[in-house]
């Protein structure tokens, strides 16, 4: 392996090159900064340095009510925020005890995996990008656009949604949002398969992901990889099989898996799981669809303490009125206690570890953030490969720099 | 056969005594603490005890309590057995003038990051990491930010002077 010009014995010359890639590069998608050393183009070692984008969320955190929380979980994963928001949601009902009505929750799921496929897909386009073809990126944009017209219709934001309230939605879906929906169902499917055919069996790109970036099943487990990173390896852990929410255990898809880990394998992966995330939110649609009379009205659990009033009460209504203020200012009673949540995010698994004190705010709460955690194992991965290499493997990672530094 | 939390924690008492305690189960997640000179003993025998195998390091954290003298701070280690998937909470707690704590990077990799994050926030000294620095923090911080001593800053706060903030 040993390509390089020898220098002549005690040559002052150094054989190995220190590279700044970073914190602000083209070629980097967020910020992150790695001091590289390099032998020619081949990397020797690598060191990371992050939380360039640190904005103290778990201290922010200890200051606000519950849903002064969920724009800051928007600001983690945001190539997915719906999936954060339920994911905050999801650990407030389950400290409340609060039992959602499963209409809510067939909802949560549609949105989760919109959520899901916009990730997926800005992930797979951009390792498409980076290994030189824009081609794919621009064409599946317009059906990400689509996803953001439909959370739009729910809750009037694209991309830091903050989205639905504990205990369910802020409003009914509507007509347009449904349709929309359809729309998404019919045409995506089209598109994904074309999008599968420029990619997985191009020459081109099968030689430059294939090898590239790999990890062991052992050696991923043990970096604590989840999500699509580690079943590329080979391990079939899902958060929303092994650990339900949200009546995942209602619906029916596969987990699928790779086997080598590298490149092409978490690219192939997090394709197959498009298709999977299709055909949930087509099994959700249309047990929404059957659900009859008062109950296909509903659309959040009913707890006043908790669930914002409406509006038009809040203007009209004295008790409207007093709830709405105690809401907002978190003085409604929550118990104390500890638990952990998690949910999978668009990039591994998302967990909350919430401490309650029983006060208007969190005591502690932590966030496990599946970047962070992976982005140790990048100098492993990267380490004797080639610097072009090192950028698609920090895309097909999926490494969001705000999950990443909170 | 899937381990119950009651079978982790009689293979624990088993095998440490009395040095595990304050079992409990919340919202259905076993978790127990021991002295912090037990943690590395107590998450290896976790970590190679066939029948238990808890080999995934899903979180580790720490948590600030300044009013309990001599236990201030918490390491919580949250530990995931993937096959039989059970999870399961472990607690050491360390006074705050000496919040020396064994590292667990030599175990888990995952944790490498997240103790730099811990010792970057808490300021627990993890003895025998690789690496120990600040990791989201600048470097030159003299403190340790997710202590409770450092609150925010107080929203009523009138001694501002509005103008210099672009709100006179």
């Amino acid at each position: 392996m040993d390509h390089h010009v020898k220098l002549p014995e005690g040559s002052i010359e150094r054989q190995t090159t220190t590279l700044n890639l970073g914190p602000t590069h083209p070629a980097t998608h967020g910020v992150f900064q790695n001091i590289l050393e390099l032998d020619g183009e081949r990397i020797v070692s690598s060191e990371q340095t992050v939380g360039y984008i640190h904005r103290a969320f778990e201290k922010l955190a200890e200051r606000r009510p519950l849903y002064q929380i969920t724009p800051i979980t928007d600001r983690l994963n945001y190539c997915s925020s719906p999936i954060n928001n339920m994911g905050w949601h999801i650990t407030c009902e389950k400290l409340l005890k609060i039992q959602t009505p499963k209409r809510v929750d067939y909802l949560r799921i549609i949105i989760m995996e919109l959520a899901r496929i916009s990730d997926h897909l800005i992930c797979n386009s951009i390792v498409g990008v980076d290994s030189g073809a824009y081609t794919g990126f621009l064409y599946v944009m317009q059906y990400r656009e689509l996803i953001y017209e439909i959370y739009e219709e729910i809750c009037g934001s694209r991309l830091t949604t903050n989205i639905g309230r504990v205990g369910g939605f802020e409003r009914n879906f509507n007509a347009t949002a449904f349709n929309k929906l359809e729309k998404f169902l019919k045409e995506y499917p089209k598109v994904l398969k074309e999008f599968g055919d420029l990619f997985i069996r191009n020459r081109i790109f099968m030689d430059r992901l294939q090898n590239t970036g790999g990890i062991s099943a052992e050696r991923a487990l043990n970096y604590g990889f989840t999500g699509p990173n580690l079943r590329a390896a080979g391990v079939d852990y899902d958060v929303r099989v092994h650990s339900p929410y949200s009546s995942y255990e209602d619906f029916d898809f596969t987990v699928p898996v790779g086997k080598t880990g590298d490149n092409y394998d978490r690219f192939l992966v997090r394709d197959q799981e498009m298709w999977q995330s299709l055909s949930i939110i087509e099994q959700a649609y249309k047990k929404v669809q059957d659900f009859k009379g008062a109950e296909a009205e509903v659309y959040h659990a009913d707890v006043p303490e908790f669930y914002l009033p409406k509006k038009e009460d809040v203007y009209t209504k004295m008790e409207a009125l007093i709830w709405h203020f105690k809401i907002i200012m978190g003085e409604t009673a929550i118990p104390k206690g500890e638990v952990y949540q998690s949910v999978e995010g668009g990039n591994g698994e998302l967990g909350f570890y919430f401490i309650s004190d029983g006060g208007r705010t969190p005591y502690r709460l932590h966030f496990r953030r599946p970047c962070f955690i992976y982005y140790q194992a990048y100098s492993e991965l990267t380490k004797n490969g080639m610097l072009s290499d090192a950028i698609i493997t920090m895309s097909s990672l999926n490494l969001i720099a705000g999950e990443l530094d909170a | 056969m899937a381990i119950t939390n009651s079978y982790i924690q009689e293979k624990l008492t088993e095998k440490f005594g009395e040095q595990v305690t304050n079992f409990e189960e919340t919202y259905g997640m076993l978790s127990f603490e021991s002295p912090k000179e037990f943690n590395l003993k107590v998450l290896q025998f976790l970590y190679d005890e066939p029948t238990l195998s808890f080999q995934f390091m899903t979180d580790l954290t720490a948590v600030h309590y300044p009013n309990q003298t001599g236990r201030e701070l918490t390491v919580v280690y949250h530990l995931h057995n993937l096959v039989e998937n059970v999870r399961l909470r472990f607690k050491v707690f360390t006074d705050i003038n000496t919040p020396d704590v064994f590292t667990a990077s030599k175990l888990f990799e995952a944790a490498n990051w997240m103790e730099r994050e811990t010792f970057d926030f808490f300021g627990v000294n993890f003895i025998g990491h690789p690496n120990l620095k600040r990791v989201l923090n600048v470097d030159e911080m003299d403190y340790f930010p997710l202590r409770k001593e450092y609150p925010l800053e107080d929203q009523t706060r009138i001694d501002k002077d509005d103008e210099m903030f672009g709100r006179g």
